[in-house]
């Protein structure tokens, strides 16, 4: 009962949803559309889970005084903070407070966030990106030429660099990627068949 | 521009430089702005779920009859008893259903998507109708993707004829991972500059008024204060670690 | 010691201080960079020229603030761009932050499109914001069977049989086709979900990071074009001869892909003297 009947539905559900798409039929597609809608509303209530998860983590760091549990208070300000200013009663999703927090507070930190890669590619680019082998060459020409393509101090040589570029994307790399792709591709039909078939069963978690 | 749009946009730059200054070291104002964005990010996504999800998916049709959303609602509040130590196996029920379907849908899909696709644009017979370039090019893309796939194959040594070709297969694959990183240098190196194009607009906006010119010298009187606070500390430091 | 060795252990934070000086000194000079425009920009350009008046596209905002300076100059140049011809646009965003984002870039060019254009665009008329819903894939399917499923009312609750753009919408068939800007496994759930299994028209423009994983879609006719991170954004603006924050960006991105370069070089001369020396390879 605790594992058949879930494997029971994951057959079912699996192998109708993977005939409905060459069987159009009305009730096919009638069914197709309920489940498609359901299961928005199933996921909403799921993602509800990890801002629990997040507020009892939080909660237990301030309690136990974890090291650095003070900043711990300020993200949960901030997320009870953000709540209060997008109750109906605030304006909701139209609410002043809500907006700016989300322009001039989230905008900034996420954006600078992920700016800060830009550095340490450079350092990167300085410490690791060497040409120790032929493989590990290639790939460094291949990175310099995509870099170079639109670079205007090359002079003459910035068009058939530019023609190179578009080259390697075009042909080697279309190759590489597609190879990439068509692997995924396997890859994800045999998983959904083994979770299908109840072969995968890590979704089930553990007794 | 009124005061208070001013101080939120100031508020904008200043969190922006609390981030930037990581790059110094790890400091409380980076902690603050870290922590402050992953609250408020959940906040948002709170108020959001309700507004766009919850509302229209589920209170307003059961409020208009359609009762029978009831059954997915209640499915999803089984997915709670993940957390029940001793009933979390009833979540399984409703993950089934949501895995069941979305494996379901996946396999026709992606095997049109990611498999046929991809294999008959491959399968095409080299162009030599028009410039004799393409159909060279295209005769390298079907060596490129047949080789990459046999690197791709574990389930026989890399040796001999196989070995040849996985070689040119890592090959193909090398040159598609440093397009992958030239074009990644582009992207990071974006994500800075439109930053600093932000910061640029917030001085140029300090320049509009006299008053909120001064913000911006506090603003600056602060960092300055702080690197001197640092340079300091950094010099009373160096005697005795030299010492040790 | 030689000077490469001693570089090589320099504090990477004066690594850090040259780019920072070279990017905002290079922001501070004043010319335009040339940008050579490819194939792939220039189809989607043509595909959003070739539209009709009264022609819908679905514009796809799937992207969090952190891709925001890369994706937001295509989206503000390609919805000015369809409004102008004077396309209709269907907006959603399915990236859990994106959807306040998605919000200011409708208001933005609304006015944009009233002051630089002349034109006056509704909502609802012209514009529609259907706002955001979880599980991206499920909603994608669930828009190729009726846009109602997924979005009974749109981000500021109003029904969407109340909404005249939306009266005369089902599904993908009354559109033209998805431009779909994002970051993430999104855009690969549009390629699959919208357009294998719907057969919709699907043009992307995605962050630099992944733009060369989707040539191989291209060549296999799956998308109709594609916009590769702030370079894409340049080549669209110059495309519409509107040259705004990724154009003006594009300086800053050579400079700082020279100092790149020049980093990589100087790291491998080091290297090789050192490999030579014997001595310990960095």
């Amino acid at each position: 009962m605790r594992k058949e009947i879930p494997l029971f539905i994951v057959l079912v559900c699996g192998i109708f949803m993977a005939l409905q798409f060459f069987v159009p039929h009305s009730y096919s597609q009638f069914l197709y559309r309920y489940a498609l809608d359901w299961l928005i509303v199933i996921g909403i209530f799921a993602l509800a889970l990890g801002i629990w998860s997040f507020i009892r983590v939080s909660y237990d760091k301030i309690q136990r005084r974890s090291e650095n549990w003070q900043y711990a208070i300020i993200a949960l300000a901030g997320l009870f903070g953000m709540i209060f200013f997008g109750m109906w009663f605030m304006g909701g999703l139209e609410s002043y407070m809500y907006r700016h927090f989300f322009s001039f507070i989230m905008i900034p930190i996420q954006a600078t966030m992920f700016a800060l890669l830009a550095f340490f590619i450079a350092s990167a680019a300085y410490r690791a990106f060497r040409a120790r082998s032929i493989l590990a060459t290639v790939l460094l020409l291949g990175a310099l030429v995509v870099m170079l393509r639109f670079n205007p101090f090359l002079g003459p040589l910035g068009e058939p660099t530019a023609r190179m570029a578009d080259w390697i994307l075009n042909v080697p790399n279309l190759a590489a990627k597609r190879a990439i792709i068509i692997g995924i591709g396997l890859g994800m039909v045999a998983t959904a068949l083994k979770v299908i078939l109840g072969i995968e069963r890590g979704y089930m978690g553990r007794d | 521009m009124s005061w208070t749009e001013f101080l939120w946009t100031t508020l904008g730059a200043i969190l922006t430089l609390c981030t930037f200054s990581f790059l110094y070291k790890d400091n409380p104002f980076y902690k603050i702005a870290e922590h402050l964005v992953v609250g408020v990010s959940a906040g948002y996504f709170v108020i959001l779920l309700c507004f766009t999800g919850l509302m229209p998916k589920l209170i307003t049709p059961i409020m208009n009859g359609s009762w029978w959303y009831i059954i997915p609602a209640i499915l999803g509040v089984l997915m709670w008893f993940r957390f029940s130590k001793k009933l979390s196996w009833v979540s399984r029920y409703p993950i089934a259903f949501y895995i069941g379907i979305a494996t379901g849908v996946a396999i026709p899909v992606e095997m049109k998507n990611r498999i046929n696709s991809q294999l008959f644009d491959t399968m095409k017979a080299p162009n030599f109708s028009g410039d004799w370039f393409v159909g060279v090019c295209d005769i390298i893309i079907i060596i490129g993707v047949v080789c990459s796939l046999f690197y791709f194959f574990f389930s026989k040594e890399h040796k001999g004829v196989f070995g040849g070709l996985a070689k040119v297969g890592i090959y193909t694959l090398m040159i598609g991972f440093g397009s992958s990183f030239g074009y990644t240098v582009m992207a990071r190196i974006s994500l800075f500059i439109q930053r600093v194009q932000e910061l640029r607009n917030w001085v140029t906006l300090t320049k509009t008024r006299t008053d909120f010119t001064i913000v911006l010298w506090v603003v600056v009187l602060v960092i300055v204060l702080l690197i001197l606070m640092e340079i300091i500390k950094h010099l009373k430091r160096k005697p005795a670690e030299t010492v040790s | 010691m030689n000077m490469f060795e001693r570089l090589g252990k320099l504090d990477r934070r004066w690594i850090f201080l040259l780019l920072a000086v070279v990017c905002v000194a290079t922001l501070l000079t004043e010319f335009r960079m040339p940008v050579r425009v490819s194939r792939e920009v220039r189809s989607i350009y043509e595909f959003v020229d070739s539209l009709k008046a009264g022609d819908v596209i679905h514009v796809g905002i799937d992207y969090d603030p952190n891709a925001l300076a890369e994706l937001h100059p295509m989206a503000y140049a390609v919805m000015e761009h369809a409004l102008k011809k004077d396309a209709k646009i269907v907006l959603t965003t399915l990236s859990q932050n994106g959807a306040g984002m998605a919000e200011q870039l409708m208001l933005d060019i609304i006015d944009t499109m009233k002051v630089q254009h002349k034109k006056d665009i509704k909502y609802g008329r012209d514009i529609v914001f259907l706002g955001y819903k979880p599980y991206y894939s499920i909603v994608i399917l669930s828009m190729g069977e009726n846009y109602r499923i997924p979005f009974p009312s749109d981000y500021y609750n109003t029904i969407l049989d109340s909404i005249p753009i939306m009266q005369s919408i089902q599904n993908y068939d009354q559109i033209k086709a998805v431009i779909e800007l994002g970051s993430g496994n999104i855009i690969d759930a549009w390629i699959a979900d919208a357009n294998a299994r719907y057969g919709v028209k699907v043009a992307l423009g995605v962050t630099g990071v992944m733009a060369a994983d989707y040539y191989p879609y291209l060549r296999s006719g799956q998308i109709i074009g594609l916009m590769g991170g702030m370079l894409g954004a340049a080549e669209y603006e110059q495309l519409f001869q509107k040259p705004g924050t990724a154009s003006e960006a594009m300086r800053v991105q050579v400079s700082a892909h020279v100092v790149i370069i020049l980093f990589i070089i100087f790291g491998n001369i080091g290297f090789f003297i050192s490999r030579r020396k014997g001595g310990s390879v960095v």
